[in-house]
């Protein structure tokens, strides 16, 4: 049996408000409010990245772990924001980790499902014994384009796991994933800003596949919805997690510790990855929590997991997900937020 | 040794100077001094300069402006030591003519810091590149630490950093060849920009072009150039860790301690006996440490010198005369040759309205960085 | 930054590796060969923490080309537990707020890109160590 031995997530400091976002390109905040469940979303520093979310998240998931570093024998970032088109992000995050030179390191592009991605092959390499431990990694400052529906969501943070075969906080009871070739959400090579046909994400995108692959594994596992403590899906949005749960079967009280985008926004490869580092800072012991993250292009990859004994005692021993949401926070104007963000023309 | 001389000096206006080069300042100064001393050649060329790649692309001054004044063959090089260039260049020169290496030695410092390079980035090369830099320090940024570090340890206020520019504002007023000759109140000091805080604007000294040179000879061949040489008594150099997070104290300048005291036992004298003196100001704050650090006031009186009137014209010991950098301007490679002219013309008298009168022995102190080189001066009227 | 100069210092940049001398028991940070205390040449490696206080600070208006589009941002003289002073910046809180004595946590940053198309450069930033305590 594999599973998590450790985890940890990061999510900056800054926010913008929807309302803020709103007013710059005179949308009704309230709209945005109600109709996509968003009060505010997280911002990236000029001085953070997906490297510097990763290598935060993973020194807390070796703390909770209380791993020796140079025992991950690979890590796997999942992001649609690596800050190099090409050069891994991963070889900085694990020299900064202490991890290494025996390590395999990949960096992962799946859209938002890269994260689940990461965590999938470092689950089965550890499950075939290729590698005693493995750290998955969905990070991302995630862009989107002005006065884009997007612009709301796109937000910054990450979560990291190490899998591996002893001491486990949490039991993978079964995996499954869906995919097929579905043009939702894109970003061409040099674009800044990603695209995306409207409408189109919702049924054909993220229902088709988060619905079948969450479907399929309840089949597979033979388990119900109400026999999960905690669920959480891909948050694009408020409002699509919340719809694909209930007509899954899931309630509002199964889904509502995961359920951390209203303040956080759409951290892309985080996302899912997030929500379920969430539910790990509270989850009890024989705790069953279900996970689907979702990726345009497009896929999904379910999870089921059991929290163990050990889970409780780990817990404290990093930054947790609420802490980080409810935590200091530094609000940004549009104008602050254009030029963290990149946005302003200046000179070389 | 033999004992040395400074027989003549020269230098250019401080200020943007738009219409000269590197090299014309250099030539304007040295032959200034070459016109003065009435010598037809000289035996070696040092060239203090803290960076004339990064401000303008060239390095190799020796030569340079060797050939500039008709000197070619003449062994000249060009000496760095950060904003210290200019004084080490002197020391360099004194020990040649004391070796009896050389009998005519020219001393000089050149920059030239307004030909549109990035002036904050250049500057920062004198700090610790790995360590400091990296960081996004700047130079003001640096003295912002040990000037907070200094308000927290000795409670020194902003209104003390403020006095030390309005005092030397009230000299370079009297200096012609200032860059700012004018005056600024305790308010216009302490409402001036941030730059690094607590440092402001007017706690900073100006970028600036210019050039200054002075001749050294043996004492006893002296009379040949000039009816008034003035004596290099004592020499001193220091140096202390680069970076400020290496040093124990932040507030302490180790390396002007230890210069002062070695040029102070090398000449005989002490601080007590100093008429006047010119300390590094680059920032109002090195000038509160470098007086503390060379034993010209009590510490406990450092802080408040500029506000007391103890080392204002008329005061106890009057610092800084010339302006300092501050109002003098700061043209990096040339201050400390420029600081020992301001000595040179006080102990000779020529000093104007700004002249301490019966001034003897007179002290010139140049740093470099943010103190991590520190060389020491003595000169004496004969 | 020419990327042969940052890859040499990542081992102190990225993972704030650092010596204790063996004779002095100074923390010394980056590792030298020679004790600045001591003049001793043995020491063994130690990795500071990722917590310490303000010795000095500063907030910089007049700020580098690289880093413009920072300023106004608070810098401070940081020492770690292990009596080691490193100099980082400090983010995430009012400029203005950031003093001598002020305690800190460290947290792993990009501090300096090579313009648009070079390298990026990483290393450690400080923050307010109440942002941490935030989590239990």
């Amino acid at each position: 049996m594999a599973g998590i031995v450790g985890y940890g997530a990061f999510i900056p400091r800054k926010r913008i408000t929807a309302e803020e976002i709103a007013r710059q390109w005179g949308k009704d905040p309230e709209t945005i409010r109600k109709g996509l469940l968003l009060e505010e979303k997280s911002v990236p520093g000029i001085d953070e990245d997906t490297i510097t979310i990763s290598v935060e998240a993973g020194a807390d998931a070796i703390t909770r772990a209380g791993l020796e570093p140079s025992k991950i024998g690979a890590l796997y970032i999942g992001s649609e924001s690596h800050p190099y088109a090409v050069k891994p992000s991963g070889t900085i995050v694990i020299d900064a980790l202490g991890i290494g030179p025996e390590v395999h390191v990949a960096d992962f592009e799946f859209a938002c499902k890269a994260g689940s991605e990461a965590m999938f092959v470092s689950l089965g390499l550890v499950e075939s014994g290729r590698v005693e431990y493995a750290m998955g990694i969905g990070a991302d400052t995630s862009q989107g384009a002005p006065d884009d529906a997007l612009e709301f969501s796109a937000s910054a943070g990450g979560a990291a796991f190490i899998f591996g075969k002893e001491n486990l906080l949490v039991d993978v009871l079964e995996t499954y994933s869906f995919t097929s070739d579905t043009p939702d959400f894109w970003r061409r090579e040099g674009e800044f800003y990603p695209r995306h046909g409207g409408r189109f994400t919702g049924e054909p995108a993220y229902f088709k596949h988060v619905l079948g692959a969450s479907r399929a594994i309840l089949e597979k596992t033979g388990l119900k919805p109400s026999d999960f403590r905690h669920a959480v899906f891909h948050m694009p949005n408020g409002k699509f997690p919340q719809q694909a749960g209930k007509k899954l079967g899931f309630t509002e009280k199964q889904m509502e510790v995961g359920w951390i985008v209203p303040t956080m926004g759409n951290t892309y490869s985080g996302s899912s990855p997030t929500g379920l580092a969430a539910i790990l800072d509270i989850a009890e012991p024989d705790d069953l929590i279900f996970m689907t993250s979702f990726g345009s292009g497009a896929g999904s990859d379910s999870f089921v997991f059991k929290a163990t004994n050990l889970l409780p005692e780990r817990q404290a021993l990093g930054r947790t997900v609420r802490s980080m949401l409810d935590g200091p926070k530094h609000y940004v104007t549009y104008g602050q937020y254009a030029k963290l963000r990149d946005k302003i023309i200046v000179n070389e | 040794m033999r004992e040395v001389a400074i027989v003549a000096a020269g230098m250019t206006p401080f200020g943007e100077l738009w219409e000269m080069s590197l090299r014309q300042l250099f030539a304007e100064a040295a032959l200034d001094v070459i016109t003065k001393a009435g010598v037809d050649h000289l035996d070696a060329i040092y060239v203090g300069n803290m960076s004339g790649g990064c401000f303008v692309g060239q390095e190799h001054l020796g030569p340079l402006m060797a050939d500039q004044i008709g000197m070619a063959g003449v062994p000249s090089t060009r000496i760095e030591s950060a904003c210290a260039s200019g004084g080490v260049a002197l020391r360099t020169a004194f020990f040649e003519v004391a070796s009896g290496a050389s009998d005519l030695v020219l001393a000089s410092g050149v920059e030239k810091m307004n030909d549109g390079a990035d002036v904050t980035n250049v500057l920062a090369t004198a700090a610790d590149q790995e360590l400091e830099v990296y960081h996004g320090i700047t130079f003001p940024g640096l003295y912002a630490m040990i000037a907070r570090a200094h308000m927290e340890a000795h409670g020194t206020t902003e209104e003390d950093l403020s006095w030390v520019s309005v005092k030397n504002h009230r000299h370079g007023a009297l200096n012609p060849k200032a860059q700012f000759p004018r005056e600024f109140t305790l308010e216009q000091v302490m409402n001036s920009t941030p730059v690094a805080e607590p440092l402001r604007l007017l706690h900073c000294s100006p970028v600036s072009d210019g050039a200054a040179a002075v001749l050294l000879c043996p004492l006893d061949q002296a009379t040949r150039y000039t009816d008034q040489p003035i004596r290099i008594l004592g020499t001193g150099q220091a140096t202390s860790a680069m970076a400020l997070a290496d040093r124990k104290d932040p507030t302490f300048l180790d390396s002007v301690q230890l210069s002062g005291e070695r040029a102070f036992t090398m000449a005989g004298v002490g601080p007590d006996d100093i008429d006047v003196a010119e300390v590094h100001d680059c920032f109002a704050i090195s000038e509160i440490c470098c007086i503390d650090a060379l034993g010209l006031v009590e510490r406990s009186q450092a802080s408040g010198a500029a506000a007391s009137g103890l080392t204002a014209l008329g005061g106890r010991i009057p610092v800084n005369t010339s302006g300092g950098l501050k109002a003098k301007g700061h043209p990096v490679g040339a201050t400390g040759i420029a600081q020992i002219i301001e000595i040179f013309e006080q102990l000779r008298g020529e000093s104007g309205d700004r002249q301490v009168s019966g001034a003897r022995l007179g002290l010139a102190q140049n740093m470099g960085g943010s103190g991590a080189s520190s060389v020491v001066h003595i000169l004496e009227r004969i | 930054m020419p990327s042969p100069r940052y890859w040499r210092e990542v081992p102190s940049r990225l993972r704030l590796e650092a010596a204790r001398c063996s004779g002095c028991g100074k923390v010394n940070y980056p590792p030298r060969p020679i004790c600045p205390g001591c003049r001793g040449d043995q020491s063994e490696p130690v990795t500071l923490s990722k917590t310490g206080t303000i010795i000095t600070s500063t907030v910089i208006h007049i700020a580098p080309d690289d880093f413009l589009f920072e300023a106004p941002y608070a810098i401070a003289v940081v020492e770690t537990p292990e009596k080691a002073r490193l100099m980082a910046q400090v983010v995430d809180c009012d400029p203005s707020s950031v003093g001598p004595g002020m305690d800190v946590s460290l947290e792993f940053r990009l501090i300096r890109k090579e313009a648009r198309s070079g390298i990026l450069c990483y290393g450690f930033k400080a923050v307010p160590a109440a942002s941490w305590e935030a989590q239990s």
